[in-house]
């Protein structure tokens, strides 16, 4: 027996990208045959935990970690995934790392094919040995046969349903014989509810067997139903450990999203009263590759900030996305009164909506050209401002002078931190780029503004200006304000009512001074504990 | 010091500067090897009027995120159909240069509109398969040059009374139309083609003007990010679509140009290696495979064609064997070679 029975003791780990502390003193131990059940909200620290187990190189490149782990009784410090491999750790991603064109044999036994022998191989050494196709099915046959699922080893991977794929990845982690310790990154999060079950039976067959698993989800249901003992992480602290019996999912969540905070939001903040509807839309849906949003129907009314959030993957994003017209949508979408034409960006524009992009480098700014031309482009091009027109409209000249002035204006209004408005967009910081996304969709004078993720990848101090210049905007000019964010504190601090989006379709939308553990509860699906609290859209 | 060198190498460019170094060597040397410079000199202006509207042309698909426009040979066929239709109608001297002129416009309009919506097929890979569309295209109106039933006796074979010649002189309809035009000597050997090099600066100055419309800051949005573009609510499509055609119907007009000061049309496969050297130019000039200037049409031009008229004359005098067009294909190519991996990131930041 290994000392203490344990095959896996994390001591005081800890971590810091750049100064930016994402765990903190992490201890945790698992013993042989156990599933432990890690869950947190995004940026949590859960993947961090997994990367430094697991040996990525990003951990290394960005100075290691501290703290000391032991597993199977040795202290290691794993620089590559080929060691942790090697030692008897294995990992199934979130996404699926398989070969499309490859049977699920091939795929399971990739890199270790049983092989024979033959004269090439003398020659040219052991990597042109003959592969024993018969060896492979009889031990491809045996990983499924483990995972007792029902998967055709000779199915190539593209005809595959998505449950497969993912039997597939396990049963690979499974034929490694040495894999002591499995680490599953939301092997549920794609499959549906019945994938799942025999996925998470498949797991506790295995855990029945000896292996050890660590087990990230989102889906509290199976982790309660699966798991021996359920950590819960949050801003890299392991708040609490505790075993499924003496717990249930509202605890979980509340222990998820923590309390401390949420009591002095509800004390400020006051309800505001609004009238009329500005937006209304029904049944969307929004084909946006893991942001798909599955028929979605909500109002916003005139003159209020309406928050959307959700976790990562659920289909929060996938709302203005598809209703600015980026990504193919389906539905009805009303704005004042009148039916907005789905898929295209430019009549979406023209009516009023203006739109501040979650992929800022990406759909949000030319990075490569000046701010004036940021911040001026789309006004010019949609309300052909900042336009002079000669020879009675046949040339629309671009009037330089007076974009300059408005890019000046914008500039100081919103305390933009550049040289002059000539700059380039790329040589500005996080949050000045998120600024200037901002005045390009407030040059556009809009009656709506879709926000995404406003304050991703910015500082703290950036982020609160960011959201100030929001609320200004909405109290001074009365724009209505859709603002989609994964930082529940930053949407429970700004909205007036907070949707939150679970597998494409609205949970239930809550009022900012809701529980933070309600909100906590519909991240996770589950709402048969909630209370429709408001619903006056 | 040392940093100041370094701060106007990078500004203008480690290739300009040697090839402009070198240019300056050829024209010191010249009267040492008993080239006259006066000659070369006009003999680089002239060239300059000749070829910079070709170079020109390939600005548009630049700005819109094309490309390099390797399928110049389709402008260049459009402008030969012009030219040979326009002889055939026996018209002569300004009448006969624009007419061929318009009616180039119109063929490169229909052949850019379809190598347009091709290239928006190919996202990505519009060089490579531009490349292939010129080729091809030239390929194509070998047949046509037989079949087409001219009938000008300036312009078809003698013996078979069918065909166009594969070179045709314009001497009795338009040559030199308008480097004529206004034009002066200075001393004894410098001609000044005050009409070309004019017709070239207007031409450069549409191009800057449309650049400066709605449209023609759409269309550099749609170069420097197609999806800010497209959420802005251009029409990425369109835009590229309009910028070949607009390359297109230049490239058409800058082949006419070049027959007028060369004094012949040349068929068949002669149009083969037409977008190299345009390309070659515009890079020599400071351009890149997504950012351009006309700043570096002319000063492109004005290089490349310098070191193309200088080297026959002083190196083959030096060595005393004909190196130019080794020499001319070596820098052409060359400066493609570098930029191309310059722009894929090979000594990106």
């Amino acid at each position: 027996m290994k000392p203490d029975n344990y095959i896996l003791k994390l001591e005081n780990i800890s971590k810091d990208f750049y100064g930016n502390k994402v765990l903190h003193n992490v201890n945790l131990t698992i013993k042989p045959g156990e599933i432990v059940g890690l869950v947190g909200e995004n940026g949590a620290g859960k993947s961090t935990l997994m990367n430094i187990l697991f040996g990525l190189t990003v951990i290394h490149e960005t100075g290691g970690y501290e703290g000391k782990i032991i597993f199977d009784g040795e202290e290691v410090n794993f620089a590559t995934p080929f060691d942790a491999i090697e030692a008897g750790i294995g990992m199934v991603h979130q996404e699926f790392v398989l070969i499309p064109g490859f049977t699920a044999m091939e795929n399971i036994l990739l890199n270790r094919e049983p092989t024979r022998y033959n004269v090439v191989a003398e020659v040219f050494g052991d990597r042109l040995m003959l592969l024993d196709r018969k060896e492979m099915r009889r031990r491809a046959v045996e990983a499924i046969q483990a995972l007792e699922v029902d998967l055709d080893e000779e199915m190539v991977v593209t005809e595959m349903p998505v449950g497969h794929r993912q039997f597939t990845e396990i049963a690979r982690e499974i034929d490694r014989k040495s894999t002591k310790l499995l680490i599953l990154d939301e092997p549920t999060a794609v499959l549906t509810e019945s994938e799942a079950d025999v996925v998470m039976k498949a797991i506790r067959k295995l855990a029945d067997k000896g292996m050890a698993v660590i087990f990230i989800s989102h889906r509290l249901q199976e982790i309660m139903d699966t798991c021996d003992k359920i950590v819960v992480l949050r801003d890299g602290v392991i708040q609490e450990e505790m075993a499924p019996g003496e717990t249930n999912p509202r605890k979980i969540a509340q222990v998820m999203v923590g309390r401390e905070l949420a009591r002095k939001i509800s004390e400020d903040t006051k309800m505001r009263e609004f009238k009329d509807t500005i937006l209304e839309v029904n049944t969307l849906w929004v084909d946006m590759p893991g942001e798909q949003v599955n028929g979605i129907s909500f109002k916003v009314k005139r003159g209020e900030i309406f928050g959307v959030g959700g976790l990562t993957g659920q289909g929060k994003l996938g709302i203005a996305n598809g209703i600015m017209g980026l990504y193919p949508a389906e539905g009805t979408v009303i704005f004042n009164g009148q039916r907005i034409p789905l898929n295209s960006p430019d009549k979406v524009l023209r009516v009023g909506m203006a739109f501040v992009s979650e992929d800022r480098r990406g759909v949000g700014l030319l990075l490569d050209q000046s701010l004036n031309w940021n911040i001026a482009f789309t006004a010019m091009q949609i309300k052909e401002n900042f336009i002079k027109s000669i020879l009675g409209g046949l040339i629309k000249w671009r009037d330089d002078k007076a974009i300059s002035k408005v890019s000046r204006e914008y500039i100081q209004q919103l305390q933009i931190k550049c040289i002059d408005e000539n700059q380039l967009a790329c040589e500005l910081s996080g949050g000045n780029q998120q600024k200037i996304c901002m005045a390009k969709a407030f040059a556009l004078k809009p009656d709506l503004m879709f926000v995404s993720e406003p304050t991703r990848g910015i500082d703290v101090g950036a982020k609160s200006l960011v959201l100030d210049t929001l609320r200004r905007y909405n109290e001074e000019y009365g724009t209505t304000i859709v603002i989609t964010s994964s930082e529940l504190e930053e949407l429970r601090s700004i909205s007036d009512r907070i949707a939150i989006i679970n597998e494409g379709q609205i949970a239930d939308i809550l009022p900012p001074t809701a529980e933070a553990v309600e909100f906590g509860l519909l991240m996770l699906g589950n709402t048969s504990e909630t209370k429709k609290v408001v619903q006056n859209g | 010091m040392v940093e100041r060198i370094q701060k106007i190498v990078n500004n203008v460019g480690l290739p300009r500067i040697i090839i402009g170094l070198f240019l300056l060597f050829l024209l010191a040397s010249a009267p040492f090897v008993g080239v006259r410079i006066d000659t070369s000199l006009n003999d680089i202006i002239l060239r300059l009027a000749m070829n910079g509207i070709l170079v020109l042309s390939l600005v548009p698909m630049v700005k819109s995120g094309c490309g390099l426009n390797f399928g110049l040979q389709l402008g260049v066929i459009s402008g030969l159909l012009g030219a040979v239709i326009s002889l055939e109608l026996n018209t002569t001297g300004f009448g006969g240069f624009f007419l061929a002129i318009g009616l180039a416009i119109i063929f490169a309009t229909v052949f850019g509109f379809l190598y347009g919506i091709l290239l928006n097929r190919v996202k990505g890979e519009e060089m490579v398969v531009a490349t292939y569309v010129g080729f091809s295209s030239v390929a194509f109106m070998c047949i046509w040059w037989l079949i087409l039933p001219f009938k000008s006796q300036d312009m078809i074979w003698a013996y078979g009374g069918a065909g166009l010649r594969t070179t045709i002189s314009v001497e009795n309809y338009w040559y030199d139309a308008l480097n004529n035009f206004l034009s002066f000597k200075i001393g004894s050997h410098i001609t000044i083609p005050t009409g070309g090099l004019l017709f070239f600066a207007l031409l450069c100055f549409l191009v800057w003007v449309f650049f400066r419309t709605k449209i023609g800051s759409a269309m550099i949005a749609v170069g420097s990010n197609p999806e800010f573009a497209r959420s802005c609510g251009v029409n990425v499509n369109r835009m590229r679509l309009v910028s070949v055609i607009l390359s297109t119907i230049i490239a058409a007009i800058g082949i006419i140009m070049y027959q007028q000061s060369f004094g012949f049309i040349q068929l068949y496969m002669a149009p083969l290696y037409m977008a190299f050297p345009a390309v070659a130019a515009l890079l020599l000039g400071g351009a890149s495979v997504n950012k351009v200037s006309l700043k570096n049409v002319i000063i492109g031009v004005f290089l490349f064609q310098g070191i193309l008229t200088m080297t026959p004359s002083i190196i083959n005098n030096l060595i005393k064997s004909d190196m130019s067009e080794a020499i001319r294909i070596i820098i052409s190519n060359g400066l493609i070679v570098y930029a191309l991996t310059r722009s894929s990131g090979v000594r990106q930041s």
